[in-house]
C-alpha cells in the first residue's frame, strides 16, 4: 500500500490554480495526471510512499524532482514544500532528477512533464504538500505502533517522530521500513501556514555549491567512453534541404571521423569540437533553399499588419463596447514586438548513443517525456527503450521546451556505433531557434471623466500553444497569447478582447521567457501611460483610480510609488516609468528610472519592484527571479530583434544579438510583500515588467511615444517628438 | 603530425596531442575532460570560457594552445586554492549570486583575477573587469555586491 489512497487524485486535481492558462487546462488535460503510484525504480529497503519521497534506514531523504532546474531555484523550492509537510531534516535532504514519466511526474498544469509558464510552484503546491503530509503520517503511525501509543499523541519535527508524553523519539530512518508497510490515513491535513518552519525562509539553494567550482554537470558536459563530438550545420534557409555535399577536404582534417548528411542538415563528427568545427568549415554544401528563400521580416510585418486589421475571435467581452467607444475622448494605438531568440548561455546540445534496439540521451531539457517519445520515433525504437538522463540546464527560457535538437542528435548518432555529443555553435543556436513570435496589439479606448470607459484590445500573433499543446487551443483562441490581456487589472466597465491568429510563414515560433504576458503587459501598460497623459493625470494616480477592485495590484503599486520616490523632482531628460501587472498569478509593480542623453542613448539609473506572489516559498529566490527577469526583459527592450532576409536569420552571435552587461545594470531593489495567498508564478513576471516601465520612463523623460520594440535610439535624440 | 603539447594547468603538467592553433577551451573540455570551463560563443564575446594565464583573466575560446606553453594556467576547478578565488566563491554562495550557473565559472574567474590585481575595486573597476562576462539569467546586481563582499568582507 502506498500514498495514493490518501493523496487522492481529487486533492491533486482541485488545485484552484489562478491564471487563465492554468484554469483553461484544468478540465481536459488532467485525466491521467499524477496518479501517485510507485515509480519503476527499485525502492527496496526504502520508505517510498509516493513518487517524490525516498527515505532509507540511515534517514537519508531523497526527493525526486518533477520539474527541471534551469536557474530558477525550483529544486530548492520544491524540496522545501515536500520537506515542510514531511517534517524532514533539511540538512539530510538530497535531490534527484525524476525520470521521464508523465503518469508520475506530469506538471498538473500541462498534463506533460514540462517546466515552463511559471507553473512549477503553482501547479505542485497542493499535490506536493499532500504527498509530504501523507508520508509524515505514515512515519508517525509506524513509530506509534512500535511504541504501542496512539499516533494522535505523536508529532514530527526535523526527521524525527516524537512522543511528548513519554519523551521518546525515533528518527525517520529507524522507522522507514516499518512505515513502508503502513496504510496511509485518509485526508491528512496539511499544515497551517503559521506553523511553517521551512516555507517562507530564504534557505540556501541546493544546486549552487557545485556551481562555484566547475563540478556542476550540464548537458554539454556529458562525457562517455568512446564519445565523439559533432558540430551541425542546419540549412540556413528555414525549411530548406541539403543539396550536394563535397566532403573531400573535410574528411582530410585531422581528427575528423565522419560527415553525416541529413535531410536538412549536415554534421561533422570529430575527436573534439575543434576538429569538428574545422571539418565543417572545410565542407562545401549546396542547399536546396526552397520557396522560403524569398522571406523577409519586412514582408512578415506587412502580413501581420494586414491580418491584424481583420476581426478576431472574441476572447472576452463585458458591458457595451460599441456604445462606450462611441462617446468620450477617443484613443487608438498599435504596439509591435519583434522576433526574439532565446540565447541561453549553454548552447544547444544533446549527447546520444543509439544501438539496434535502444537509445540513450544525455541532455538538459524542459520536456523530458516529449524528448523521450520524439527520440523513439527518430531512433526507430519503442519509447520504453529510450533512456533520458536529465542534466542541469544552462538556461532554458523556453528554447528547451522543444525536442528538435535531440531529434537531430539522434539522427546523427544513428549513423555511428559510438556515442556522439552534438553541439550547436552559438551561430547555429541564434539562427535556428524557435523564435518568440512577432506580435501586433491594437487598442481602442475612450476616456470619460478621466477614466477609461471603453477598452477594446486585439492581439494578433502566432498561436504557439496550438502547435505545442493542441488540446489547449480551443475555439480559435490561444490562451497564452491573450494572457494578461483578458485579465488586465483595471476597472474597465466596457471591456473587449479579441485574438487574431497570424502565423508567420516558415519561421518556427515558440515560448520565450515571459510568454504571452510579454506582449500584453507591454501594450496595456504603454497604453495606460498614454491615456493618463491624455487625461492630464499622473500615471500612478491614473492607474490607482481604476484599481478599486484589485487590492493586491493597488497595494504593490502604492508601495512601489513610495519606495521609488515617485513624484520627486528629477533632472532634465530623466524620467520614471511605471508598470503594474497581474501575471502568472503574481502581482508586480515596477518603476524604472532612466536618463536619455542628447543623442538618444539610454542609461538605466534605478529600478524598484514590489511583488505580491502570495506565499513566497523562498523569498530570496523570488527576489532573484525578479532581478534577473527585469534584466532579461530590458535586454530585449534595449537590443532584442531577430530579422530575416532571404529566408535567413541575419543575427549570429552576441556581437549582433546583444545582451545587457553588468556596466549597464542599475541598482535594483525588489520588495517581496508578505501574503497568505496561494503562491503565484515568479520566474517570468520580471521579464514582463522591464520593457513597459522603461518605455514609460522614456516617455516621461523625452515626451517621445515609442510603440515598437526594441527601442529605436534615433527617435530619442534631443528635440525629437514622436 | 605535430609534437605533443605540454601545458601547466592548475599546477600539474599535462601532455597531449593537439594542433597548435586549437583553442585552449577545447583542449580543456574535450581532451583533458575538464568541463568546468564553458563554451558560450566561440568569439570572446561572452566570457563563459574565462581562465587565468599567469593570473590574468583570458578567454580560452580564442586562445591557441601554442600561445600558452610554459605559462601557468588556472581553471575554475582550482581557483578555490587561490586566496582571491576562495573569497569570491564564498561571497558568491553567501549572497546566492547564482541562477543557472552556466556563466558563473567565467564570472568567478574574472572576479578572482580582478581582486588579485585590485584588492578594493570600486564600481567602475568592477564594471571594467566584469563587462566581458554575459549572464543571461541577469545576476549582475548580485555579482557586483559579491565582488565587494569578497574584497572587504562586507555587503554594501
Amino acid at each position: 500500500m502506498n500514498a495514493h489512497n490518501s493523496v487522492s487524485r481529487r486533492s491533486l486535481l482541485t488545485g484552484g490554480l489562478a491564471t487563465g492558462l492554468l484554469l483553461a487546462f484544468h478540465l481536459p488535460l488532467r485525466a491521467a495526471v499524477n496518479e501517485p503510484s510507485q515509480p519503476a525504480d527499485a525502492t527496496d529497503g526504502k520508505f517510498a510512499p509516493n513518487a517524490f519521497i525516498r527515505i532509507d534506514e540511515t534517514g537519508r531523504t531523497v526527493l525526486m524532482m518533477p520539474q527541471v532546474e534551469m536557474g530558477q531555484g525550483t529544486y530548492t523550492s520544491i524540496s522545501m514544500i515536500l520537506a515542510e509537510e514531511l517534517d524532514a531534516d533539511w540538512a539530510k535532504v538530497e535531490v534527484l532528477h525524476a525520470p521521464p514519466d508523465d503518469k508520475l511526474y506530469a506538471n498538473p498544469a500541462f498534463g506533460l512533464q514540462a517546466t515552463g509558464g511559471s507553473t512549477s510552484i503553482r501547479a505542485w503546491w497542493k499535490p506536493l504538500r499532500a504527498a509530504g503530509a501523507s508520508a509524515r503520517a505514515m512515519l508517525v503511525q509506524a513509530a506509534a505502533a512500535q511504541w504501542g501509543v496512539d499516533p494522535a499523541g505523536c508529532t514530527a519535527s526535523k526527521g524525527e517522530v516524537i512522543h511528548a508524553a513519554s519523551g521518546r523519539k525515533l528518527g525517520y530512518g529507524a522507522v522507514a521500513l516499518a512505515a513502508q508497510g503502513q496504510t496511509p490515513p485518509k485526508d491528512v491535513p496539511v499544515k497551517d501556514p503559521k506553523d511553517f518552519v521551512l516555507i517562507g525562509q530564504s534557505l540556501k539553494r541546493l544546486d549552487t555549491p557545485d556551481k562555484v567550482n566547475g563540478k556542476a554537470v550540464y548537458g554539454i558536459d556529458a562525457i562517455l567512453p568512446d564519445m565523439k563530438i559533432a558540430v551541425i550545420a542546419n540549412c540556413p534557409v528555414f525549411g530548406g534541404k541539403v543539396g550536394k555535399v563535397d566532403d573531400s577536404a573535410a574528411v582530410k582534417v585531422a581528427g575528423v571521423r565522419k560527415v553525416v548528411v541529413l535531410d536538412d542538415a549536415v554534421a561533422v563528427i570529430g575527436d573534439h569540437m575543434w576538429a569538428a568545427k574545422k571539418g565543417l568549415e572545410a565542407l562545401k554544401i549546396e542547399w536546396n533553399e526552397g520557396a522560403n528563400a524569398a522571406i523577409s521580416t519586412r514582408d512578415i510585418w506587412q502580413n501581420l499588419r494586414d491580418a491584424s486589421a481583420k476581426d478576431g475571435v472574441v476572447a472576452k467581452s463585458t458591458g457595451d463596447i460599441a456604445k462606450a467607444l462611441a462617446s468620450g475622448d477617443k484613443f487608438e494605438a498599435a504596439y509591435e514586438l519583434p522576433f526574439l531568440a532565446h540565447a541561453s548561455m549553454e548552447p544547444i546540445n544533446a549527447t546520444v548513443r543509439v544501438t539496434k534496439d535502444s537509445c540513450e540521451i544525455w541532455t538538459g531539457t524542459q520536456i523530458m517525456t516529449r524528448v523521450q517519445s520524439e527520440a523513439a520515433k527518430a531512433a526507430g525504437v519503442p519509447v520504453d527503450k529510450v533512456i533520458v538522463n536529465q542534466h542541469l540546464l544552462g538556461g532554458g527560457f523556453g528554447r528547451k521546451l522543444e525536442p528538435d535538437m535531440v531529434v537531430a542528435a539522434v539522427k546523427v548518432a544513428r549513423q555511428v556505433d559510438y556515442p556522439v555529443k552534438v553541439i550547436w555553435t552559438r551561430e547555429e543556436d541564434i539562427q535556428h531557434d524557435v523564435y518568440r513570435p512577432v506580435y501586433r496589439d491594437q487598442i481602442a479606448a475612450s476616456l470619460v471623466d478621466g477614466k477609461v470607459s471603453g477598452w477594446k484590445y486585439k492581439v494578433a500573433g502566432s498561436a504557439v500553444l496550438a502547435r505545442w499543446l493542441p488540446p489547449a487551443f480551443q475555439k480559435g483562441i490561444d490562451i497564452d497569447a491573450i494572457d494578461a490581456a483578458v485579465d488586465a487589472p483595471y476597472d474597465f466597465d466596457n471591456f473587449h478582447v479579441e485574438y487574431v491568429r497570424a502565423e508567420p510563414p516558415a519561421v518556427p515560433t515558440g515560448f520565450w521567457r515571459g510568454v504571452g504576458p510579454n506582449n500584453n503587459v507591454f501594450a496595456v501598460e504603454c497604453a495606460m501611460d498614454e491615456l493618463a497623459r491624455k487625461a492630464g493625470k499622473d500615471p500612478v494616480e491614473f492607474r490607482r483610480s481604476m484599481l478599486t477592485k484589485n487590492p493586491r495590484a493597488l497595494a504593490v503599486l502604492n508601495l512601489v510609488a513610495e519606495k521609488s520616490g515617485w513624484g520627486q523632482p528629477l533632472p532634465p531628460r530623466v524620467g520614471r516609468g511605471v508598470c503594474v501587472q497581474p501575471s502568472f498569478a503574481s502581482f508586480l509593480a515596477t518603476v524604472v528610472e532612466a536618463e536619455i542623453d542628447d543623442i538618444g542613448e539610454i542609461t538605466l539609473r534605478r529600478i524598484t519592484s514590489v511583488v505580491d506572489t502570495g506565499i513566497a516559498v523562498n523569498p530570496d529566490t523570488v527576489k532573484a527571479q525578479i532581478e534577473g527577469g527585469l534584466i532579461f526583459g530590458l535586454t530585449a527592450a534595449l537590443y532584442g530583434e531577430i530579422t530575416i532576409e532571404k529566408g535567413r536569420v541575419q543575427q549570429s552571435n552576441f556581437h549582433d544579438y546583444r545582451m545587457m552587461r553588468i556596466n549597464e545594470t542599475p541598482k535594483i531593489e525588489v520588495i517581496v510583500v508578505k501574503s497568505g495567498e496561494a503562491p503565484g508564478g515568479i520566474g517570468e513576471a520580471g521579464v514582463n515588467a522591464g520593457p513597459p516601465a522603461l518605455r514609460n520612463a522614456i516617455l516621461a523623460a523625452t515626451g517621445v511615444t515609442l510603440r515598437r520594440l526594441p527601442i529605436d535610439r534615433k527617435l530619442l535624440a534631443a528635440g525629437k517628438k514622436a | 603530425m605535430h609534437m605533443a603539447t605540454v601545458l601547466t594547468i592548475n599546477g600539474e603538467t599535462k601532455s597531449f596531442d593537439a594542433p597548435p592553433e586549437m583553442p585552449l577551451l577545447w583542449v580543456l573540455r574535450d581532451i583533458l575532460g575538464m568541463t568546468g570551463t564553458k563554451f558560450g560563443c566561440g568569439i570572446a564575446q561572452c566570457g563563459a570560457c574565462t581562465v587565468h594565464v599567469d593570473g590574468k583573466a583570458v578567454r580560452s575560446c580564442v586562445l591557441p594552445v601554442s600561445a600558452v606553453e610554459n605559462r601557468a594556467i588556472t581553471t575554475i576547478e582550482h581557483v578555490g586554492s587561490t586566496p582571491a578565488g576562495a573569497k569570491v566563491q564564498k561571497a558568491w554562495l553567501d549572497l546566492e549570486v547564482i541562477q543557472c550557473g552556466y556563466c558563473q565559472s567565467g564570472q568567478i574567474m574574472s572576479a578572482a583575477a580582478l581582486l588579485a590585481a585590485t584588492p578594493n575595486p570600486d564600481d567602475s573597476d568592477i564594471d571594467a573587469a566584469m563587462a566581458g562576462n554575459i549572464c543571461r539569467c541577469g545576476t549582475y546586481v548580485r555579482i557586483r555586491e559579491a565582488v565587494k563582499q569578497a574584497a572587504n568582507g562586507r555587503q554594501s
